[in-house]
């Protein structure tokens, strides 16, 4: 029997001082790419080698410029999300576990950004 | 390793390690769960090139025949096609999972049985995508 009352082990979530946020974050980002990585993939096999001009032509509707900004958002948060996990499975030791998590976290944060910014000026200059 | 003190725990240092992969037969339930892992790790790569090659296509034609050239040359279709079924895989399999997380389909025949639903759906899925591509 445990003598900590209900509203201690609340505060503070424990040892971990987290909960179930981030394995529920996990599902919600899994939940949102089934239906925005089946509508990215097959324009993109569509466009793949087709040339410059129908590449640009496809991106700048707005209906697969918006698919793509949304699914490349989703996805660098849940490649975030997923490797973190990963790095914090595998990579011991203090130093470079704390590295690796920072450089995952600012990787996939760049890669959202470019992907965006490549996307709105497709989009944007057609 | 040898111990002087052998008083409380005489076998220090000589005691078996926590799980040894290497001496488990694989299991369909085991394999596809690392290989969920595996796949996702290596989606990365592909990401990244897929956003140079938006990086490249918003830049100039120059810059976008260059990344659209790696990605169709054999070496990048070797990765992008792997990918296609890695992606279909993790596709199948994060069902499965999500099938679980709502406390369904848990138990070992069923959990069996979804696991080679998925595998064999992903390699369908891989080859189908590859025969419209063509």
């Amino acid at each position: 029997m445990s003598y900590i009352t209900d509203r201690k082990r609340v505060d503070g979530l424990g040892s971990s001082h987290s909960g179930v946020g981030h394995w529920m974050s996990q599902r919600v980002t899994s939940i949102a790419l089934i239906p925005l990585s089946l509508l990215f993939l097959f324009p993109f096999i569509g466009n793949l080698g087709g040339g410059h001009a129908a590449m640009l032509e496809t991106y700048a509707q707005p209906r697969h410029a918006l698919i793509a900004t949304m699914f490349f958002i989703v996805l660098c948060m849940h490649m975030y999300q997923g490797l973190q996990v990963v790095i914090e499975d595998y990579i011991h030791g203090h130093r470079l576990r704390i590295g690796m998590l920072v450089v995952n976290k600012l990787f996939w944060g760049s890669t959202a950004v470019i992907a965006v910014f490549a996307i709105a000026k497709i989009a944007f200059s057609a | 390793m040898v111990v002087e003190n052998q008083g409380a725990d005489a076998n220090q240092g000589n005691r078996p390690l926590s799980p040894h992969l290497q001496i488990y037969r694989p299991q369909i339930t085991s394999v596809l769960s690392i290989l969920n892992r595996i796949t996702g790790i290596a989606m990365a790569l592909a990401m990244v090139l897929i956003t140079w090659w938006f990086l490249a296509a918003a830049t100039h034609q120059g810059y976008f025949d260059v990344a659209d050239g790696f990605l169709t040359s054999w070496f990048g279709m070797l990765i992008l096609v792997g990918s296609l079924w890695a992606f279909w895989f993790h596709f199948f399999n994060g069902l499965r999972h999500l099938r679980w997380d709502a406390v369904k389909g848990m138990g070992m025949k069923a959990v069996r049985r979804s696991g080679w639903i998925a595998l064999v759906l992903s390699v369908v899925a891989t080859v189908l995508c590859v025969i419209w591509a063509m």
